[in-house]
């Protein structure tokens, strides 16, 4: 067992799908809430492949896209000092702030380097004494963990010139205000599994109950995909509504208690501010008050910078299932995928940029993926 | 060589995202509605920048940002033939022979890598150049930039392996160059290398000549020398048994001519891999392309860095293997005679090109499903999502 | 949002008082902090996000999920009830979970 090529069987998939395509008789709108789903998804073809009548609506759970504007414009800021290392995330450089991005502040001088972990931040640090190396701490409960351990470490060792500038997102706030939208279409989530692992299950049973709608927490290769589509699309076709573990290979119902542990240790909840969606109660973290002198936005006062998102594109709208990509005014004239208006259109799995690519494929518009890949 | 070429901490291997303005200047929508809950309407994901002021790395990436700087800053300064080198060398008729003639910089870091360095990578990075458009390689001039401080050690090193990568090539370093910048304005060493070769009668190679019903063939396994590299990245170091596949293709292309002179396109897949590769034939040629996912050539170390660090295998860089797109009467002939040469054992068919889609390179997913596989922006990232 | 991939404990070792371990990914071997799943034994698979293992990949768990999958088509055939297949090995499965909490 490798725990990888055995979930991409292609016989096991046609079993999987021949299930759901005998199991569905309406249509039914599923969101995957994590971005390596949706990458999952579309490296596979998986869309394609399933009944027209179960449409997927790619969620936000990028926390690349997520990360608040003025919390870039910070980071900008800090890693343009001199006396700074700013450590990061590979995904976090390309994306602007105002006027600019990571990039830009490098080619300016600035001391900006990609890490594959925090504690390689830490590393730099203890190398660099004379240094002042900032990671930018982005993403999701997955990812918290292990940013948590970075703070926890460095003031253990006492190393005094490491801070975290802190942008971390929590899933269940976001299904909530997805759900709690008008004419919100979704009527089922496939949950991330990889945040299933850290955080358990637990918060999950109150939101199906609250919104009657199917929960399924899913992982992230092929045949996952598809046990976690099929699971929801029987629970609906049943009229139920409960929180499925479709991955227990990874997630157990209380998570990761260490993890667990060290995130209550480290942060406190907050409001936070996503991109181009507005501030989500209690859906972030940030460092817990004893942990403060760690906080790189104290430390370089960049507190004070406030930046007012621009207004965007329809993308929100497109996410939701409420409009058709090519209905969009700007769809193929101003926005493509060289030249996106927002997010569904910046990455080749975004809903748009996939409309866009199939269309010049010579599919129709309104079933683009039947018409011409089949 | 078409563009410029950067290999630092994060480039030359590659996927998703594409490019754009930056969401920042979209004007708002007066008639949105704006419902009471939090406003989903408003989601948007923000996009790269592209309106730059000063060069970045990407614009060394081999992928859409290297070909504006080509198009809007060198193409129009320089005039005439510059436009129109979309393949890896320029053919010029001399006297009544077609000489090709190619040129190409070397930025590696490190400087020796697993399975190579920048002397190995220098001599056949050019000869490859020369090669892919046919030519039998013949003569390479070989330029170093040498910061000051670098040890005379390093330097010698780099010497001999630019010789014995020279003389297994079969080609002879005619004329050289070393300048000194100062320390901490280089990074130990930079090499320029241009070559010319000598394009055999009958032989007329570029990528506009790949046509519906061609078949593409990979020379072997992808991704080797992107992984190599990145394997020993500040940042990014993880263990693997993986060597550059760094390689003179010289002799390989030679066989393949001997089995027929109607090869139409050759391409060395370096920056930005195969997707960037058959992207730009798709493109100089109005072709479709569709490929096989299972019938690529992946070898499992290569696979699981990728998906280690979020990186797609057909956006990551190779140094010694190649692209052929080979009419199907030819193919059997071709493949074969690929087999037979150690540089191309493993040479494997991976798909073909089509009327469908021009521009375009699509791939079939081993579940039966098709991705496109899109032109890479710039240079490649790793994800954490 | 969450790239992690399985791999397999080679090494386990203590470095400045921190759980650490080499994890084999196919071939790739990476150093991975242990500290939040410190009782991973060697030769066990574990699932790491940016150099964390995050929680141990349980063997018994991924072959009746893939058991599941291999059943689905057969008794669709034999019984023509794929529901009810599922829904028993869901039962397996939490009665499964339950156990190992």
């Amino acid at each position: 067992m490798k725990y990888i090529e055995e979930f991409q069987d292609p016989l096991l998939a046609e079993r999987l799908l021949e299930d759901i395509h005998a199991t569905v008789t309406r249509p039914w709108a599923l969101m995957e809430v994590c971005g390596g789903q949706t990458h999952s998804i579309i490296r596979h073809g998986i869309d394609q492949l399933l009944p027209e009548e179960v449409e997927l609506i790619h969620g936000p759970g990028c926390p690349v896209c997520v990360t608040p504007l003025e919390l870039i414009d910070k980071a900008l800021e800090i890693a343009s000092r001199p006396e700074v290392i700013f450590c990061s995330f590979g995904d976090m450089l390309r994306v602007p702030g105002t006027g600019r991005d990571l990039f830009q502040v490098r080619s300016e001088g600035g001391d900006v380097r990609v890490v594959y972990s925090p504690l390689d931040a830490l590393t730099l640090a203890r190398e660099n004494p004379d240094r002042e190396v900032v990671f930018f701490g982005i993403g999701f409960e997955t990812t918290a963990p292990p940013n948590a351990m970075a703070v926890h470490q460095a003031a253990r060792l006492g190393l005094r010139n490491f801070s975290l500038l802190v942008s971390h997102v929590r899933v269940p706030p976001a299904i909530e205000a997805i759900m709690r939208s008008p004419d919100c279409r979704v009527r089922a989530f496939l949950a991330a599994g990889h945040v299933c692992s850290v955080m358990g299950t637990e918060e999950y049973p109150a939101l199906a109950e609250r919104h009657e709608v199917p929960i399924v927490v899913t992982g992230f290769e092929p045949l996952d995909i598809l046990e976690g589509v099929r699971r929801a699309v029987r629970q609906l076709e049943a009229g139920r509504h409960t929180v499925e573990n479709a991955y227990p290979r990874a997630v157990v119902a209380q998570g990761n208690p260490a993890a667990r542990a060290m995130l209550d240790e480290v942060f406190s909840t907050t409001d936070r501010g996503w991109r181009g969606i507005g501030v989500i109660p209690d859906s972030g973290w940030r460092l817990a008050p004893r942990y403060r002198e760690y906080d790189a936005e104290h430390r370089f006062s960049v507190e004070g910078i406030t930046t007012r998102e621009p207004a965007a594109c329809r993308s929100g709208e497109v996410l939701q299932g409420l409009l058709k990509p090519h209905e969009c005014e700007a769809f193929g004239t101003t926005c493509t995928p060289r030249t996106p208006l927002g997010a569904t259109m910046v990455s080749s799995e975004g809903a748009c940029a996939a409309y866009y690519l199939y269309r010049r494929l010579g599919g129709t518009t309104d079933a683009p993926l039947e018409a011409s890949i089949r | 060589m078409t563009s410029t070429e950067a290999v630092e901490p994060t480039a030359g291997v590659g996927t998703e995202d594409e490019a754009g303005a930056a969401g920042a200047d979209v004007g708002a929508r007066a008639d949105a509605e704006v419902p009471p809950a939090p406003d989903l309407s408003g989601w948007s994901c923000p996009a790269p920048l592209r309106g730059r002021e000063r060069i970045v790395l990407g614009h060394g990436g081999g992928g859409a940002l290297s070909a504006e700087l080509m198009e809007h800053v060198f193409a129009p300064a320089y005039g005439g033939r510059a436009l129109s080198t979309l393949a890896d060398s320029a053919a010029l008729e001399v006297d009544g022979a077609r000489l090709a003639f190619s040129t190409d910089s070397f930025v590696v870091r490190p400087l020796f890598f697993p399975g190579g360095s920048i002397g190995d990578l220098a001599v056949n990075g050019t000869v490859n150049d020369l090669a892919m458009s046919g030519a039998r390689p013949a003569y390479l001039s070989c330029g170093f930039i040498l910061e000051e401080g670098v040890e005379l050690d390093v330097v010698a090193r780099v010497a001999e392996a630019v010789g014995a990568a020279a003389r297994t090539a079969g080609v002879e370093i005619a004329t050289g160059d070393t300048k000194v910048v100062e320390a901490g304005r280089g990074d130990g060493v930079y090499l320029n290398t241009a070559g010319i070769g000598v394009i055999p009668h009958g032989v007329d190679i570029r990528p506009r000549r790949a046509a519906p019903g061609d078949v593409v063939i990979v020379s072997g396994a992808i991704g080797v020398h992107g992984v190599a590299v990145l394997s020993r990245r500040e940042g990014l170091e993880f263990e693997a048994a993986v060597e550059s596949d760094c390689a003179a293709l010289g002799s390989l292309v030679a066989d393949m001519l001997a089995v027929t002179r109607d090869l139409h396109v050759l391409r060395d897949p370096t920056r930005g891999g195969v997707a960037a590769a058959l992207n730009e034939i798709a493109t100089a040629a109005s072709v479709g392309v569709v490929l096989q996912e299972r019938a690529i050539p992946v070898p499992e170390q290569v696979a699981s860095a990728c998906s280690m660090l979020g990186l797609d295998p057909m956006y990551v860089a190779n140094e010694g293997k190649l692209l052929a797109f080979v009419p199907r009467t030819e193919a059997d002939a071709v493949l074969a005679a690929m087999r037979a040469h150690p540089l191309g054992a493993e040479a494997a068919v991976i798909g073909e090109c089509v009327t469908d889609h021009p521009g375009m390179v699509v791939a079939r997913t081993g579940l039966g499903g098709t991705r496109v596989v899109d032109l890479p922006l710039g240079e490649q990232l790793p994800r954490i999502c | 949002m969450c790239l992690a991939v399985p791999g397999k404990v080679l090494r386990i070792e203590e470095r400045d008082g921190t759980r650490m371990a080499s994890v084999d990914f196919g071939g790739v071997v990476k150093e991975v902090c242990l500290e939040y799943v410190p009782d991973l034994r060697v030769g066990e698979y574990t699932i790491v996000h940016v150099g964390f293992a995050l929680q141990r990949l349980d063997e018994e768990s991924a072959r009746q999920t893939l058991e599941l999958f291999e059943n689905l088509g057969l008794l669709e055939e034999e019984f023509g009830d794929p529901w009810q297949a599922a829904e028993d090995a869901q039962r397996a499965d939490d009665a499964q979970q339950e156990v190992r909490l």
